[in-house]
């Protein structure tokens, strides 16, 4: 940012942070509701292709509320489909951990373990903030995110602590995975701008440390140390992957503006 | 881990075996069969059929019984099972008058 921007009135500046934070936490929720609907059918089993499309459908859910609040917030005159639709790469806000492929269904799990298991935290978080409506989309998320941290804790602890072939597949897809956990408790740049509305990010990761830990311990695995970390994600730097996936779910609406059902 | 008995490791091996669903649709009913899924085992069981039955608001509670746990009547024995039910008409309470006030009989 340049120095001008110290010129802007304080109400603009934190008009700009809370649309911000608010297309950080719509991008996640949107982009691994996309993730995670290529597998369905591909899932192991049709049960679990159910359990997954149903977890995507309640991202996507969060999603549309975020996005709409947070275009109401940028009083661009943009509405959810705008939002979701017509940005490019370099303005999603996402972190890059749901935006990585599906892999194998050990990374899915690693990743679902690792995501769902920050998201309840921030719901609970959120569920004390002071704008109306970011308590309100907590109450109802914080009950479908304890099902989704459920589903992955099933599996984790099934995948680690079952066949040794099972287990090495978890053990990779933790691996994998990690790299991107730190980006998550990131403190975004805007957040500062807003007490008690938003949910310092860094504030979550010790509830997260203690909860994915004991899980990580009972599924016989162990926590990775990785010599990389992610970086970027809110400020609009993305891995390769992001371009590959914006196309396929952006296709229709660019293809056919304003199609309806 | 809780493998349903009669699991055998064929069944194992060719994937996860057959659960039967109940579901209760609101406190007061009972539980009512809706259908059968695979699952690895029972609690896995309860969750996919928390995902593939009542996605639309449809229970309150749900039971799973592993499907090999089950014995059911032969459709063989159909006749002597059920057929000499047939015509005997003072079994069933038509000979009453019900008392007014009297509902759900």
């Amino acid at each position: 940012m340049s120095a001008s921007t110290t010129a802007v009135p304080a109400g603009d500046l934190v008009r700009t942070a809370f649309a911000g934070y608010l297309l950080g936490l719509a991008d996640d929720s949107l982009i691994l509701a996309q993730r995670l609907g290529e597998w369905v059918t591909r899932a192991p089993q049709i049960e679990e292709d159910i359990a997954l499309a149903n977890i995507a459908l309640d991202l996507l859910g969060q999603a549309r509320t975020l996005l709409a609040c947070a275009g109401k917030v940028e009083g661009l005159g943009r509405d959810e489909d705008d939002l979701a639709f017509l940005r490019d790469e370099r303005e999603f806000r996402n972190v890059q951990l749901v935006e990585i492929p599906n892999g194998d269904f050990a990374v899915t799990m690693a990743r679902q373990l690792i995501f769902s298991g920050y998201q309840y935290e921030l719901y609970r978080a959120l569920l004390t903030s002071t704008d109306p409506m970011l308590a309100g989309l907590a109450a109802k998320a914080v009950k479908e995110v304890a099902y989704h941290r459920d589903h992955a804790v099933q599996w984790v602890r099934r995948l680690g602590d079952g066949t040794d072939e099972s287990h090495t597949r978890m053990q990779t897809g933790l691996d994998h995975t990690w790299p991107y956990v730190e980006e998550l408790f990131e403190r975004a740049p805007g957040v500062a701008a807003l007490p008690r509305i938003a949910a310092d990010p860094a504030s979550l990761r010790p509830a997260w440390d203690s909860f994915i830990g004991t899980v990580i311990a009972e599924a016989t695995l162990t926590i990775p140390q990785p010599t990389w970390r992610a970086r970027g994600g809110r400020a609009g730097y993305h891995t390769e992957y992001l371009g590959h996936l914006l196309p396929e779910m952006q296709y229709l609406h660019r293809a056919h503006p304003g199609a309806s059902w | 881990m809780t493998i349903p008995p009669g699991t055998t490791t064929a069944t194992a091996r060719r994937g996860w075996p057959l659960w039967e669903v109940f579901v209760r649709a609101r406190r007061g009913l009972s539980h009512q069969h809706l259908g059968s899924l695979h699952a690895p085992d029972a609690a896995m069981a309860l969750r996919n059929a928390r995902d593939v039955y009542t996605r639309r608001g449809e229970g309150v509670s749900i039971w799973v019984v592993p499907s090999a746990a089950i014995s059911a009547s032969s459709p063989d024995e159909k006749d002597s099972f059920f057929e000499p039910a047939m015509d005997k008409a003072y079994r069933h309470p038509s000979f009453y008058d019900v008392p007014d006030g009297v509902s759900h009989l």
